[in-house]
């Protein structure tokens, strides 16, 4: 079974244990259709980072402060703006499966989750490789709403990138984005290669959570 | 105001902005459009250089000037829009244009959010907003307003109206498309042509996205489908980056070089967008300014579009599903009185999937407020079907709301050829575009002869043309007449169709199932008229798309007149093992399955045809405490176990579901009367847009015998509390996925405590644990949909 099959087997919550039959031909099917709406963008731009503090940065006009990043970021001097979406085609399919049949929505959900992560991890190889080049790591990419990273940053990170122009990620007016799958990030990049033990979901509080990676 | 030459001479726009603002030191993240106040000279500056080059059309500083990008900032959007108008104008007056005719243009970009229902900016905000600038922009003194950058065809269609009712100034759009020819949204070539030439826009075409040889096949495509003037501004080459820094490397020779090729195959407005400097342009004119302009060829197709997709009459036959309909159906009815919207959109799914190309819409009931509902049928349709809709009414007032949210070109159902219905009817075609539905019957009522009903259609085209309603956008109805009544009905449909088709090229539509009234099997003569139908010119079927008669005409009239290529959609169809032996291998399937396993597993063909079975010999009653209650039981204790899944857990639901609509038709026949449900409301929060949790609870409180009141999401507290007091409801459930909607949550707990202290709520979603829900003061915390359940039995006192 390939990663994003097992990454959507843990967003549905099934931990450690097996998956059935008749799931596991929802998931196939799920992502077969996925394949025939989904389409998959993303844009990135590079930036200097300045670092004022522990837990504040600046990038050209556009200053924020996160403690929980700060320690993500340390040491870079480069930043890399990251928005990555698949596309508005999937909410209507979600929309339209809901009406028929919820099991597969529940299912199609998860598999569209999985396959946005996957396409942002790609993504971010290939920018790791690009930067590899003159001499930087990336750290984890590191999104608005982890840890204390406010979620309000957001709205800094799509406009910096030209969102809705470009990849046609828009945002409401409470930070959810449209289309829903979809994900903003910074990648930092620095000289030194370090290990981060900084990811995405271990930075949440939420100990008890039944998707946190590797529970259960 | 016009531009002059526009079609006939190539006029020239200007290069892109943004490139050069960032090299006078516009920093990340700062709006230009404040430039327009802060940093006037060099805006002027950068304008003048584009009037030197040749432009005769220069845009304003305003891509992003519109009221929702810039409520927090110091400046007012009047200010930045006249301060822009201004240096267009006066780097105009500057400049040495050597006598040619030049044009202040009001740029117009997206608003950067994305619309109702997939976005939460509604149609008529969007079109506020515009209207705010565009108002601004004539009054400063723009001579035309240029639209750009557009990725979604609604947005396109709000901010087009905006300009044409509220300005006198002429309207040129561009939208931005990726590699495949579409727009971000979904929109191809042909759906974005038919849109804007019926919203009569003044010129279209192509901006940004791509670089200038990117654009050709695009551009093929526009000449191929538009009748006016088209427009190409592209970047100077696609993006790259380095050092940080976005750059375009197509300099201003390779780009001059692409485009005269690109004047050459019919493009009549060029520019250049991202990327592109004065150099470029410069470079541009000098080797364009002596071609000649390809002249503007009018095309006759017949198109009608969504925000998806377009369809084409007149190539081969299409099908437009009839089961949008309340006329002679009893549950539509109910369904509409119910507000039962879900019932509409899941007949849109089945005529989709059973191979329908356009929907008939239409929800006319005596005691409904049918424009409200037609707005809403057709705004919640558009977020589930890419097919064309055909806004079936005789309320005009429901046939104008109806256009105007209609994101796409519709298909209009019907004028007739009384000069009244004219008078209504065509001034909506003219306003908003569409393929209008044309009835040959007159004040003299419904001619009995063939040449009757051509005269009829021959006013219809006369009148409409008056309006400017080209004959490509009328489809004619000569109308099906009962056969059993009228012998000669059949043969006067047939030859009137033929000649509206053939002599009149005009194209056809017709009601086909109306021929059979009154006699038996009618399904037999259905599909026969049918094809003869389709033989003598039908360009578009009104049908009903799940009937297996009607598909087989069809698909064999496709293939028989060689319009079926390779007879692929034929044995797409039907290439597969004959229909027959596939329920024969349902039936074996089941084989001694019960019905409780057949729920349990979450089986539900099987669990359909068991309870078939069932209800030949036990009441409803019994089978659902037999084998219903005690399947869904032991899967939601196996939920709370930690052995069944949240996907089992559905599966068995929607098997459940599945069974019951057999038991609830028998009940109904039976006239058994059950007891009243208990009502329970279901809202996602304001601002919230994401309702799967929601859902997944619809489900499962609907199986266990409670009737839901779902009320979608993003949904107001104060309609929340208004349907609570209405219907006196005591169980509200709420969902709110994160913790900026989940002060949404709170606040419609307040409101509900205390205009409704009688009503429970309980909460749940992904941000809610037990500590949230209790400060937000909600009776109930759901960690999981099962415990929704359970807590409204304790509440209802069902346990």
């Amino acid at each position: 079974m390939d990663r994003m099959t097992k990454e959507a087997i843990r967003y549905l919550g099934y931990g450690n244990h097996a998956v059935d039959e008749q799931t596991l031909q929802l998931l196939l099917n799920s992502f077969q259709d996925l394949k025939g709406v989904a389409e998959p963008k993303s844009i990135y731009r590079i930036f200097q980072l300045e670092q004022m503090d522990d837990e504040s940065f600046k990038i050209g006009e556009f200053e924020f402060q996160s403690h929980s990043l700060g320690r993500n970021l340390k040491g870079c001097d480069k930043i890399i703006l990251f928005g990555a979406t698949l596309g508005i085609g999937v909410d209507r399919l979600l929309r339209r499966v809901s009406l028929t049949d919820m099991a597969k929505a529940v299912v199609l959900q998860a598999c569209a989750a999985a396959m946005l992560e996957e396409y942002c991890d790609k993504c971010q190889e290939e920018l790791g490789k690009e930067m590899a080049q003159e001499g930087r790591y990336l750290r984890p990419r590191f999104s608005p709403g982890y840890g204390d990273f406010d979620i309000a940053y957001q709205k800094n990170l799509m406009g910096m990138l030209e969102c809705s122009k470009k990849i046609g990620l828009t945002m409401t007016e409470s930070y959810m984005m449209t289309p829903t799958k979809s994900v903003t990030a910074v990648i930092g990049a620095s000289t030194r290669k370090e290990h981060c033990p900084i990811q995405g979901c271990e930075v949440c509080n939420k100990m008890d959570c039944e998707y946190r990676r590797g529970t259960r | 105001m016009s531009i002059k030459g526009l079609g006939k001479e190539l006029l020239f726009l200007d290069g892109g902005m943004g490139t050069l603002l960032q090299a006078e030191g516009l920093k990340p993240g700062e709006l230009p459009e404040t430039w327009n106040l802060t940093h006037g000279d060099k805006i002027q500056k950068i304008h003048k250089s584009y009037f030197e080059a040749g432009s005769n059309i220069v845009l304003t500083n305003t891509f992003g000037a519109n009221a929702l990008k810039f409520h927090d900032t110091s400046y007012s959007l009047k200010e930045i829009v006249e301060a822009a108008v201004k240096h267009v104008k006066e780097a105009a007056k500057q400049a040495k244009s050597s006598g040619r005719n030049v044009y202040t243009a009001l740029d117009v970009g997206p608003t950067g959010k994305l619309l109702k229902p997939m976005g939460d900016l509604s149609f008529e905000s969007a079109y506020e907003t515009f209207k705010e600038v565009m108002i601004y922009g004539e009054q400063a003194g723009a001579d035309l307003i240029y639209i750009e950058t557009m990725s979604d065809t609604y947005e396109l269609k709000a901010a087009v109206l905006a300009a044409k009712e509220n300005t006198n100034l002429p309207v040129f759009v561009t939208t931005i498309y990726d590699e495949r020819g579409k727009l971000l949204t979904g929109a191809d070539v042909p759906s974005v042509v038919a849109l804007l030439e019926g919203l009569r826009v003044d010129a279209l075409g192509i901006n940004c996205g791509m670089g200038p040889q990117q654009m050709l096949p695009i551009l093929e495509q526009l000449v191929e489908y538009t009748s006016i003037p088209i427009i190409v501004k592209p970047n100077a080459g696609l993006p790259k980056q380095k050092d940080g820094e976005t750059y375009y490397d197509v300099d201003e020779q390779a780009f001059a070089e692409v485009m005269e090729e690109i004047v050459k195959k019919g493009a009549c407005v060029i520019g250049g967008c991202c990327g592109t400097t004065p150099k470029h342009i410069q470079a541009m004119i000098e080797k364009c300014a002596s071609l000649p302009v390809t002249p503007i060829v009018e095309k006759e197709r017949t198109i009608v579009s969504s925000y998806g997709q377009a369809q084409e009459l007149g190539i081969g036959s299409k099908i437009i599903g009839e089961r949008i309909n309340p006329t002679g159906k009893k549950r539509f009815k109910q369904a509409l009185k119910e507000h039962d919207l879900d019932y509409i959109l899941k007949e849109a799914i089945m005529q989709q999937d059973a191979g329908a190309h356009i929907l008939d819409v239409n929800v006319g009931l005596p005691d409904i407020d049918e424009p409200k509902m037609m707005k809403e049928a057709i705004v919640e349709l558009q977020s589930i079907t890419s097919l064309p809709l055909q806004i079936d009414t005789v309320d005009a007032k429901a046939m104008e709301a109806a256009m105007r949210i209609y994101n796409g070109k519709p298909m209009v159902n019907s004028v007739s050829g009384k000069k009244e219905s004219m008078d209504v009817v065509f001034p909506l075609i003219q306003k908003y575009g569409g393929v209008v539905v044309g009835l040959t019957l007159d004040e003299e009522g419904i001619p009995q002869t063939v040449e009757g009903r051509i005269k009829v259609a021959e006013k219809i085209i006369q009148e409409a043309a008056k309006y400017g309603i080209p004959k490509k956008d009328i489809v004619i109805d000569v109308l099906a007449m009962t056969v059993s009544s009228e012998p000669e009905g059949a043969k006067i449909t047939l030859e009137a169709l033929h000649k509206v088709r053939y002599e009149l090229g005009v194209n056809t539509v017709l009601g086909v199932s109306n021929i059979s009234f009154g006699l038996p099997s009618r399904p037999i003569i259905n599909a026969n008229f049918y094809t003869m139908a389709m033989l003598q010119g039908l360009s578009a079927g009104i049908i009903n798309p799940a009937s297996e008669d009607m598909m087989r005409a069809y698909y064999s009239y496709h293939v028989l007149m060689n319009l079926d290529t390779n007879c692929e959609q034929y044995i797409g169809r039907y290439g597969a093992a004959p229909i027959t032996a596939a329920s024969e291998n349902k039936q074996s399937k089941i084989g001694t399955m019960s019905l409780q396993t057949a729920i349990e597993r979450g089986l539900k063909e099987e669990a359909y045809m068991l309870t078939e079975q069932l209800v030949k010999e036990y009441k409803p009653l019994e089978i659902i405490n037999s084998y219903l209650i005690p399947g869904l039981d032991a899967v939601g204790k196996g939920f709370e176990e930690g052995t069944v899944f949240l996907p089992q857990l559905l599966m068995s639901a929607e098997a459940a579901k599945a069974s019951f609509s057999i038991l609830k038709r028998e009940l109904a026949q039976s006239g058994d009367t059950t007891k009243a449900k208990n009502k329970v409301v279901l809202a996602t929060v304001k601002g919230d847009i994401h309702d799967i949790g929601k859902n997944i609870v619809k489900v499962l409180l609907e199986n266990y015998s409670f009737e839901v009141i779902d009320l979608g999401k993003d949904v107001p507290p104060e309609i929340i509390v208004e349907t609570v007091l209405e219907q006196q409801i005591h169980l509200v459930g709420l969902s709110a996925l994160m913790t900026t909607t989940v002060v949404s949550m709170e606040e419609t707990i307040k409101q509900l405590r205390e205009k409704a202290p009688f009503c429970k709520v309980m909460v749940g979603g992904a941000v809610l644990n037990q500590e949230y829900a209790d400060m937000i003061g909600a009776d109930f915390y759901g960690k999981d949909a099962m415990q929704s359940v359970y807590y409204a039995q304790r509440i209802f006192g069902e346990e």
